[in-house]
């Protein structure tokens, strides 16, 4: 071992020198030049730009004004911005805790040994959603949950249940909105979980069911603290998305009714882009950034009692 | 006792499945009545009940999409912006992936470091100084303001090198033993065992990007330089309830290619996302 750590500067002394060396690493250099280049024009400054900004007044065409904290103290007096913080944490809470429940669930009953055949037949059908832009998504589900014309509500109406305001009352549109997000994403958690479960040992199984351990015991017990690593990595990409929810409250009810579906990007884009109010819409952009990694930090502290690494 | 173990497990299992034809019911369910309706008659567009099978297909209303508004237009920037990209981060990507797995050189662990890093960091944080970047640059409401916006991509890197990294260092010696410079042996021998990768990023990158709205709505201003997603809202607005069987034909063109593409290639858009679970 010591023979080992002693040896190390020496070879690090000897390639520095060799002009082989030299070469090798020009041409990492060359290799990564176009990435690095892009990533940090578009990626990397930017954030350091986007928290720099957060310090000024700027409407793009005069000159930058160097404002201080002045930014984020508007924002935590903006009742409409602080509200749309708490508008988006509730869906967004709404949206990871349905799409990794039913996510699992479907997982689950996929994964039953004699449904094999089948499996690619599911994962289709749950995939497609995935593959629509929210955009055209956004437009046909308009049409789907329309309180008149709608086929849901045509629907309900056959069961004897009368018209819902689904995307015209406050409460209707923002569960909506939660709806058709989980309807589109539960094919991402689903096709995680489906990977995840096949790589359970099929003899940690068989063992389970002759100690006498039904199917619920099994999932609850052996299969789900198998694959908890994966349940955290679907549960912080899921929230990271979902607090980021624009495109379906964007375009199917502007943030209405009201400001029942004014998510914080809505927000942000209305200040920054409409408003010309590149500073503030920065400060926006900041502490949502900060939510999401407060958030996520939260995650994994919980994760740590939770999740059963191997 | 064992009898009636049984037909539980039956019961159960015949349940399980009931539930999940339920589901693929209602996941499949908007998209087949937005394929249908978009084959109705303008007349009994807003009919109830809602036809399931196009029994009398009418495509007028996807000879409407191309008369009302320039659709076509919007499919060719969306076909340019969409593969552009895809062609550019296949080459940043796969260089820059093989780099930070296979060749040692001084800072490499800490600018992947900072690339993993900016993979955490939601679009929405950097749009506002990206704008501005591309004002500066001239490209203000033009389609390649996407596309340069996106050439490089941590995402893609750090799949790529997840790829080279599983590939074994004795080809490439070999290689080099043989004569072959760095660059030659990169491209004949891994950039060739890489094709898999390359793939799978190519499709992810081609559904992620044709689906793209939030971008194109800030970057892009005139109707000319709209992309499909962008054109599509727009054209709902500027039809009103009129006819949404054209809106509807309009939606089906646009999901179009994405859809076919998974048919043909459902492995990789799976590996994708199998991928991005096991960093």
């Amino acid at each position: 071992m010591s023979a080992v750590i002693a040896d190390v500067p020496k070879t690090v002394v000897k390639r520095r020198s060799h002009p082989a060396a030299h070469g090798e690493a020009r041409f990492g250099f060359a290799m990564i030049a176009l990435s690095v280049l892009f990533v940090a024009v578009f990626t990397a400054i930017p954030i350091v730009a986007s928290l720099g900004l957060s310090f000024f007044s700027w409407d793009v065409i005069s000159s930058p004004q160097y404002v201080g904290l002045k930014n984020y103290q508007q924002l935590f007096n903006d009742g409409p911005v602080l509200k749309s913080f708490g508008v988006t944490l509730g869906m967004a809470l709404a949206i990871v805790v349905l799409q990794l429940t039913i996510g699992l669930a479907l997982a689950v009953l996929v994964n039953q040994r004699k449904l094999v055949w089948v499996r690619t037949l599911f994962r289709t059908a749950f995939y497609l959603p995935l593959l629509a832009s929210t955009a055209a998504v956004s437009i046909f589900m308009g049409y789907l949950f329309d309180y008149k014309f709608g086929v849901v509500n045509y629907y309900l109406g056959v069961l004897g249940i009368p018209n819902v305001a689904w995307l015209t009352s406050g409460f209707g549109a923002a569960s909506t909105i939660v709806l058709i997000a989980v309807w589109q994403q539960v094919g991402f958690t689903f096709v995680l979980f489906v990977a995840s479960l096949m790589s359970v040992p099929t003899d940690v199984l068989e063992a389970a069911q002759i100690d006498g351990a039904g199917p619920l015991r099994t999932l609850f017990r052996i299969k789900v603290p198998l694959i908890s690593p994966t349940i955290l990595f679907a549960a912080v990409v899921a929230l990271i998305n979902a607090m980021q929810l624009f495109d379906q409250p964007y375009i199917m009810t502007k943030g209405g009714p009201g400001s029942a579906t004014t998510t914080v990007t809505i927000q942000m884009y209305q200040k920054g882009f409409q408003n010309l109010q590149f500073g503030y819409g920065s400060a926006i952009a900041i502490v949502l950034l900060a939510a999401i990694l407060v958030i996520t930090g939260l995650q994994f502290l919980a994760a740590r009692k939770l999740v059963f690494y191997q | 006792m064992s009898h009636s173990t049984t037909t539980l497990a039956r019961i159960g299992r015949i349940a399980g499945i009931m539930v999940l034809v339920v589901a693929a019911m209602v996941a499949l369910g908007p998209l087949l009545w937005t394929v249908t309706t978009s084959l109705r008659t303008p007349a009994e567009a807003f009919g109830n009940p809602p036809q399931w099978l196009p029994l009398h297909p009418d495509f007028s209303n996807y000879s409407a999409v191309f008369d009302r508004i320039p659709i076509g237009r919007f499919f060719v920037n969306s076909v340019l912006v969409t593969g552009l990209i895809v062609a550019g981060q296949t080459v940043t990507c796969t260089l820059s992936g093989y780099a930070f797995a296979m060749i040692s050189f001084p800072g490499r662990s800490v600018i992947f470091g900072i690339f993993l890093a900016t993979m955490m960091v939601p679009l929405q944080t950097i749009i506002i100084p990206v704008f501005v970047i591309i004002r500066y640059l001239g490209l203000s409401d033009s389609p390649l303001s996407l596309v340069v916006s996106a050439l490089g991509s941590a995402f893609g890197t750090f799949l790529m090198r997840q790829y080279f990294m599983q590939m074994p260092r004795e080809l490439g010696e070999a290689a080099r033993i043989d004569g072959a410079g760095h660059f030659q042996t990169f491209l004949m021998i891994y950039a060739k065992m890489a094709g898999p990768a390359i793939a799978t990023l190519a499709i992810l990158n081609f559904s992620g990007f044709w689906a793209e709205f939030y971008r194109p709505l800030i970057f892009l201003q005139s109707q000319d330089s709209f992309t499909l997603p962008l054109g599509l809202v727009g054209l709902q607005g500027n039809l009103g309830t009129g006819s949404i069987s054209v809106v509807l034909a309009g939606v089906v063109l646009a999901i179009l290619p994405s859809v076919v593409l998974f048919v043909f290639a459902q492995r990789y858009f799976i590996a994708g996302i199998t991928a991005g679970a096991s960093r």
